[in-house]
């Protein structure tokens, strides 16, 4: 033990210069190799003493943090410094090898990732029995085969070395054995059942989790609460769908699910609804609208969306007609429009401040241009919308003859829905009241992502028993007793529902690597079955769901519950099919395995069902809201686009991701629109426009702090400045300012809960902004203040027109470039690329710019993380990147995203700089790049007109964490310092993939190669392929009267290439 | 005195004017300049200057260390400005160390004999400048352990470097100028070497001298074969005065990049590196001679004519700029249009600015004679045109990069304290050598400052 000591000790003195920034003490920045981290002092005593100084501030959270950080630092150092022995153990190599596990063949297993409680069907790579990368299941309906940012990080997520590791008493980082938890919650338990024989029931039992739609867990709670009377059952999201479930109740009297036909949509109203990258079914909704909408020489018909929106989207950003208008005001327009021509609906209050004449003439617009697309149009609310406007929707559908054709009612996935800011309030008012005995909280982070005037974290500690199961230490372990490390779900078994009720079996990829447990586990504990693993409890579920044909299991009926929860009405059968037959062992092992093995259960997808409109849904509407007609500046909240909530704040792939519009890493910001800030005084006055203020390094603006002051709470926020955003508006996105997340997520920006509050969880009026003065840097990817007309207008970049345009000219090219692009003469005789000749087309109308295909870029490649600042020093490493560009005015200007990775040109200007050739063309087109002879000249890059190629300045890569190591990709090397790396078209798929075809003697199948990328793309923008066969699906593309070349005229032949971008207004808004 | 000198040979009947001061002797001479060499005493300003330059030398080798242990990320480079500083301070370099190759070489074999008292230490400055030069290729590569790679050599990989690439050209021309720099200086040193073995007294200073002088005598069949091989060397360092910097601007102009792609690049880096040259030696020979008493052999003559191939090379830097602007509006190409447009108007107008105010505005003063005849007006012009052209390598690279071809790929570069560090340590090394020279070396030729005298003209004649 000593020696072993003192050879790390050793080694971590072995480089002694450092960059003095980075430190561990910073949790900002990402330590490069564990000799920088143990640097750290800190570090250093905690190595050679046998008893930590540290070990004193135990009981002091923020010192306990940081000492785990330290703790944390490595596996192998942390199981170094405890002083146990290790158990004698014995490995043995395969004897036999098991079927299907080649090593260097990756296995594909299918499984779902459950978000905000609602599934993503998923196919994940195994190398060796370790899941490396997330792909979406081409059969599951809510993926298609995409998947989105959370589910291509979620991997990075499991491997996170930041996560919660063992089962911990008041913070006791002793090793508890589980059956220490199971011994000291059974007085508890017992002391419940004394209980319940008293009246009135009191009930001392509390179950908290976010939204359930797994029948297993739901399942398992029944039987709870049915055994145990005085237990209940609250669920909170805090970004949950309430507004859309009461607005279903408002319009039907029952909560509903709402599903969404867009490839049978002509004409979309989108009432704030970002319905193609939020929401359980983005993924689909993206699939079928780019579909629908999907040009080509032959087809010119494309559907026509408009949106209405209170913060700049992605849908907003690809809309053919986008109105900003302030959130309040939606539901107005909503009434506007709907007055048209739903029946008996008139706009029920006058407002105070009517609508402009621009709305107004959207409005009769959008309702004729609706009308006239009977049964063939959709009009959808969004989450962030009230009751209300959900309402109107609904009965603007059922007037417009949708639904049935494009619009369909189902019962909720949700196990037991319910109004969960209702069911939180109730559970803290019960808390604060000291009638709640002991609070299970299963997942979620009530105490950071309660509504603030709740204040959770003060009711929480009136409960004298707590528990809490999840994946990190957060805010809420550090005020429960018991905190129990949770599976990730590639860890877990369990069951979840996509968002047309379709099951699916949440199937391990691998053993817990920190003996964390499921949700099902800790409930057995509860139900006295404390052994019982979750594989058990999964399977035998859908055993006895099996047997009795498909039906919910009778078990034992849940009472009926008062209070905050609405007790679902018996739910209609459900088949199972082949279930109908004579039950057998056999005939269900049958169904458990196609199961398992298709990701999901077959014919689960809920019935549609028929609803009629409540009599008097229009009614409720003046109640619903009051018109305002308030001067003040308005406030939305808005779920963080690349960390959500705030559950992966801890994701560094995430937080380094650029968020689509702003392309902000690592932090959130006010966002305000150019007119707001110039009347606030904030940002840069050029030329009488508000900008951000950018400093002179890189991608760094040095924003503007500002106190946000809502409802008597305040917080302070930098400003971002955004095009698009309404004016008076300011949005704030969730999810960040979290104090107990991690090295990556904690003090990275601001925590917006702080001001939420349960009443306006979405939006609300009366919103302060003051300036303080102060000056907070923010790291972007993209200088938008840059992007003007002047300078990129002449620049053949973006390619764009309207359809009416299209259908004159299908080329769009500016009229510059057409004289321009006559065969570029030379004079060498050109090359002929024979056999393969790779190539990409990028349809810049079907990006919705989304990222998705930057994550799978970073998961498939092992890209690294550089860290907040380094990307203010423009040096993140993305190999892919989506550029998004502004035409038209700062007030509404349209929005392009063009995802640009290596253009992989025939002519390459990167390789003939090359004094090493490091990178070379290789015999299919590719422009390969040769790690091992780089010597990191940068000329490359220099020259490259794309600017694609990233440099690894430091040591970017972190080449020490254990668990990280077992995350790579083990067919992609992972680059060190000094060289210079770029996309590769995914050159180890296409490798494989020719590797296959000639083992079978035949050339690669069109579709058979397929990069990361496109492969993660939701709306198959990107498609890639053999550009010598002619009937290959890139070929085709590529001969578009659209397809054109990015700076085509330094002829530089890219093989990647976009289609124009077209969208299609309505001659009759358009001025 | 110096009134008598004359600028210029008119007439080929007249005796051509002195450069030396009157009344030295082949004695005088000798002792004069070998005594600084070989004296027991060691002036304290030259301590003072040596110990600033020696410390500015430890910053860089600190730097140097940091930079190798950690990585280039320690300084402002960033994509898409890939170089700055780096390549800045290396065409600098390169280019101060012209203006040596250039006097010792094309003025020799022009037959110029003003050149005789500067080309010495001009040569030792050439040799310093590619020294400082040399370290920036190779110490901003990402893993500089691997550089040897850029050379030709056959290795087990049975890989050779891409020739096509201007790095590689670069790699030829630069380490062909220091060899050749290297024994021009070198062989030129020779017979001064004896000179001082021969008067120094103590016994080391005999051996490390007499080592060095290689065994000169001093015979005819020496001083033939040395003459011979002098010649052969100035004419083959003629073409590299030219070459050198032609390469080094092939760099940028075999680059895409709108400020790079440019053919009156070779042309007008070979002018900015010769103006830069002659500007480093005048902020070098100002000082030295005011300093050590050297107005005898560094005349007002040496200064005159220095500042008036200023004046003309930087005529010819001007058009070059002047073309440049042309082209990008000629061109009418909307990236060489906008690249212009934002060097002149974009964040960093006010280096552009700067740079003509350096490099074109304030030396056209040398137009008057009176200009040129006012020591520390040259002194503050010399070192106005040294900050010119380091500004001029500036907007060049950096300028350039920030902003090419995908406004989405524009980003801002600064230097870090790295890049300083770095920069102004190549300073402090350039001056410890500097200082070490003119210690221990006869900064100005002996023997051929004694071809110079009168009486050698009269010995000539009679001959």
């Amino acid at each position: 033990m000593a020696e072993l000591v003192k050879l790390m000790s050793a080694i971590t003195r072995r480089d002694d210069e450092r960059n003095p920034r980075s430190s561990i003490l910073n949790p900002r920045s990402y330590w490069r190799s564990l000799e920088e981290l143990a640097e750290a002092e800190e570090f250093q005593e905690l190595l050679h003493r046998e008893f930590p100084e540290n070990a004193t501030e135990w009981n002091d959270p923020v010192g306990r943090r940081r000492f785990l950080k330290l703790m944390g630092a490595s596996l192998a150092l942390a199981g170094l410094t405890a002083c146990t022995r290790q158990p004698t153990e014995y490995i043995a190599p395969y004897a036999r090898q098991p079927e299907d596990l080649v090593p260097g063949k990756p296995v594909y297993f299918a499984t779902a990732m459950p978000l905000d409680g609602f599934a993503t069907g998923l196919v994940v790579e195994s190398h060796e029995g370790r899941p490396t990368k997330i792909e979406g299941n081409k059969d599951h309906p809510a993926s298609l085969g995409a998947t989105d940012v959370f589910s291509q990080a979620s991997v990075l997520g499991l491997y996170d070395p930041d996560r919660s590791k063992a089962l911990s008493y008041l913070g006791d980082i002793d090793i508890k054995p589980w059956s220490a938890f199971l011994g000291a919650i059974q007085p508890a338990l017992l002391a419940q059942r004394a209980l319940a024989g008293q009246k009135p029931l009191r009930y001392g039992l509390r179950i908290l989790t976010g939204t359930v739609t797994s029948p297993t867990l739901a399942y398992q709670i029944k039987t709870l609460l049915a055994t145990l009377p005085t237990a209940k059952w609250h669920q909170y999201d805090p970004v949950g769908r309430d507004n859309a479930r009461e607005g279903s109740r408002l319009a039907f009297g029952q909560y509903v699910n709402t599903i969404y036909r867009f490839d049978k949509a002509d004409v979309i109203l989108s009432l704030d609804s970002d319905f193609l990258s939020c929401g359980p079914a983005n993924l689909r909704y993206a699939r079928d609208f780019a579909n629908r909408r999907r040009l080509s020489n032959e087809k010119h018909e494309m559907n026509r969306l408009y949106v209405v929106e209170s913060t700049v989207t992605n849908t907003g950003s690809v809309a053919d007609h986008r109105l900003a208008a302030l959130p309040s005001r939606i539901g107005a327009f909503a009434q506007a429009v709907a007055s048209g021509f739903v029946p008996g609906f008139e706009m029920s209050f006058r407002l105070e401040k009517p609508l402009s004449p621009e709305e107004q003439k959207w409005a009769q617009t959008v309702a004729a241009e609706l009308q006239k697309y009977h049964a063939s149009s959709i009009v959808i609310a969004g989450d962030s919308q009230p009751p209300m406007v959900h309402a109107l929707a609904h009965a603007m559908n059922q007037a417009l003859g949708n639904v049935g054709s494009t619009v369909f009612y189902t019962d909720p996935v949700e196990a037991n829905p319910e109004n969960g800011t209702d069911s939180l309030r109730q559970l803290v008012s019960d808390m604060n009241a000291g009638q709640v005995d002991m609070l299970l909280i299963l997942g979620g982070n009530p105490v950071y992502n309660a509504p603030a005037d709740l204040d959770f974290a003060s009711a929480i500690r009136k409960v004298p028993l707590r528990i809490h199961l999840s994946l990190y230490k957060d805010e809420t372990s550090e005020l429960c007793q018991w905190h129990i490390p949770e599976a990730h779900y590639l860890e877990s078994w369990s069951d979840t529902r996509g968002y047309d009720g379709t099951a699916s079996i949440i199937q391990p990829l691998i053993a817990p690597l920190y003996s964390g447990k499921t949700a099902h586990e800790v409930l057995a504990a509860f139900l006295n079955e404390p052994e019982r693993s979750s594989y058990d409890i999964v399977r035998d579920y859908w055993k006895k769901r099996f047997d009795v044909g498909g039906q919910e299991p009778a078990g034992k009926s849940a009472p009926p519950q008062v209070g905050g929860l609405t007790q679902k009405s018996t739910a209609p059968p459900q088949p199972v099919p082949s279930a109908s037959s004579p039950q057998s062992a056999v005939g269900f092992e049958q169904f458990w395995r196609r199961s398992l093995h298709d990701g999901f259960l077959a014919n689960t997808a809920f019935q549609p069902k028929t609803l009629t409109l409540r009599s008097d849904w229009s009614a409720s509407l003046s109640n619903a809201q009051s018109p305002t007609a308030n001067p003040q500046l308005e406030i939305v909240f808005r779920a963080d686009p690349t960390i959500h909530d705030g559950e992966f704040s801890n994701n560094g792939w995430l937080q380094e991701l650029p968020k689509p519009l702003s392309k902000l890493t690592w932090d959130n910001a006010a966002i305000v629109s150019p007119a707001t800030a110039a009347s606030l005084g904030l940002g840069k006055n050029v030329n009488g426009l508000a900008t951000n203020p950018f400093s002179r390094i890189g991608g760094e603006i040095i924003a503007d702090q500002v106190e946000l002051r809502y409802q008597g709470r305040k917080v302070i926020a930098p400003v971002f400045i955004q095009p698009g955003q309404p004016d008076s508006v300011v949005t704030v996105h969730l999810g960040y300012g979290r104090t107990s997340a991690g090295r990556i997520g904690e003090n990275a920006g601001f925590n917006a809960y702080a001001i939420r509050t349960s009443d306006a969880p979405w939006f609300g009026s009366g919103l302060e902004v003051v300036k303080t003065g102060g000056t907070y840097s923010l790291a972007t990817t993209q200088s938008h203040h840059l992007i003007d007309a002047e300078a990129a207008g002449e620049r053949d970049v973006v390619r764009s027109g309207t359809l009416e345009e299209f259908k004159k000219r299908p080329s769009l090219a500016p009229e510059r470039v057409e004289e321009e692009s006559q065969p570029k003469q030379s004079l060498y005789p050109g090359f002929r690329h024979e056999g393969y000749a790779w190539g990409m087309s990028i349809d810049l109308s079907s990006c919705i710019g989304c990222t998705a295909c930057v994550v799978a870029c970073v998961a498939e490649n092992n890209i690294a993380v550089v860290g907040k600042e380094q990307v203010a020093r423009s040096r993140e490493m993305h190999w892919l990147r989506v550029d998004a560009y502004y035409k038209g005015g700062e007030i509404n200007p349209k929005t392009y995203f063009q995802p640009v990775p290596c253009q992989q040109c025939e002519n390459a200007p990167c390789e003939v700089v090359c004094p090493v050739a490091a990178t070379a063309h290789s015999a299919e087109g590719l422009n390969d790049m040769t790690y091992n002879r780089c010597v990191g000249t940068r000329y490359c890059s220099n020259n490259c007109p794309y600017k694609v190629r990233r440099f690894n300045f430091l040591l970017y890569q972190d080449f020490y964490t254990a668990s990280l190591k077992m995350m790579r990709n083990p067919d992609v090397s992972v680059r060190s310092r000094g060289v210079m790396e770029k996309c590769t078209y995914c050159v180890q798929r296409i490798q494989k993939a020719k590797i296959d075809a000639e083992k079978e003697d035949r050339l690669v199948r069109d579709g058979e190669i397929t990069p990361a990328c496109a492969q993660a793309c939701p709306t198959e923008a990107i498609v890639f392929g053999d550009i010598n066969d002619p009937e290959s699906r890139v070929s085709k593309l590529k001969r578009q009267e659209r397809n054109y070349s990015l700076v085509g005229e330094l002829n530089t032949k890219p093989r990647t290439t976009y289609l124009a971008a077209v969208r299609n207004p309505n001659a009759e808004l358009e001025v | 005195m110096q009134d008598r000198v004359q600028d210029s040979v008119s007439d080929s009947t007249i005796t051509p004017p002195s450069v030396v001061g009157a009344g030295q002797t082949f004695a005088s001479v000798t002792d004069k300049i070998s005594s600084i060499a070989l004296a027991r005493r060691t002036p304290m300003g030259w301590f003072l200057g040596a110990g600033v330059s020696f410390l500015l030398t430890m910053l860089l080798m600190y730097t140097i260390g940091y930079l190798v242990l950690t990585g280039i990320g320690i300084w402002g480079n960033n994509i898409p400005v890939g170089w700055a500083f780096d390549i800045i301070n290396f065409v600098w370099w390169i280019g101060i160390g012209h203006a040596g190759t250039l006097i010792s070489a094309i003025l020799l074999l022009l037959r110029q004999q003003w050149r005789t008292s500067i080309n010495r230490f001009a040569e030792a400055m050439t040799l310093f400048a590619v020294a400082c030069a040399g370290l920036f290729p190779l110490l901003h590569t990402g893993r500089p352990w691997l550089a040897y790679w850029l050379f030709p050599y056959p290795s087990t990989m049975g890989v050779w470097p891409q020739f096509r690439s201007p790095l590689i050209w670069d790699v030829f021309a630069v380490s062909t100028y220091a060899t050749v720099s290297a024994l021009f200086w070198f062989v030129g040193l020779i017979p001064d070497l004896a000179t001082l073995r021969d008067r120094a007294r103590r016994k080391a200073a005999k051996i490390i001298y007499g080592m060095l002088a290689m065994g000169w005598r001093g015979s005819a069949r020496h001083w033939h074969r040395y003459e011979t091989a002098y010649l052969l060397l100035a004419g083959l360092a003629t073409p590299l005065v030219v070459s050198v910097h032609t390469v080094v601007s092939f760099d940028f102009a075999v680059g895409i990049i709108p400020g790079w792609h440019t053919t009156v690049f070779p042309p007008y880096f070979v002018a900015g590196a010769i103006y830069s040259g002659f500007a480093m030696v005048m902020t070098l020979a100002i000082p030295l001679r005011k300093f050590y008493g050297l107005q005898d052999f560094i005349t007002m003559r040496h200064l005159r004519n220095m500042a008036k191939i200023m004046l003309a090379t930087g005529l010819i830097v001007g058009y070059g700029y002047m073309i440049e602007t042309f082209t990008a509006w000629y061109s009418a190409n909307t990236y060489e249009e906008f690249m212009m447009k934002n060097r002149m108007t974009g964040p960093y107008a006010s280096v552009y600015w700067s740079l003509i105010l350096c490099n074109i505005l304030i030396p056209q003063i040398l137009w008057w004679k009176k200009a040129r005849g006012n020591v520390a007006l040259l002194f503050v012009v010399s070192i106005v045109v040294n900050v010119g052209m380091w500004l001029e390598r500036f907007v060049i690279i950096v300028t350039s990069l920030h902003r090419d071809f995908l406004p989405s790929s524009w980003a801002m570069y600064n230097p870090t304290f790295w890049d300083f560090s770095m920069f102004v340590g190549t300073i402090g090394l350039f001056l410890s050598l500097l200082f070490l020279f003119i210690r221990f070396l006869p900064m100005i030729s002996i023997f051929e400052m004694r071809t110079i005298l009168p009486q050698a003209e009269v010995h000539e004649a009679a001959d």
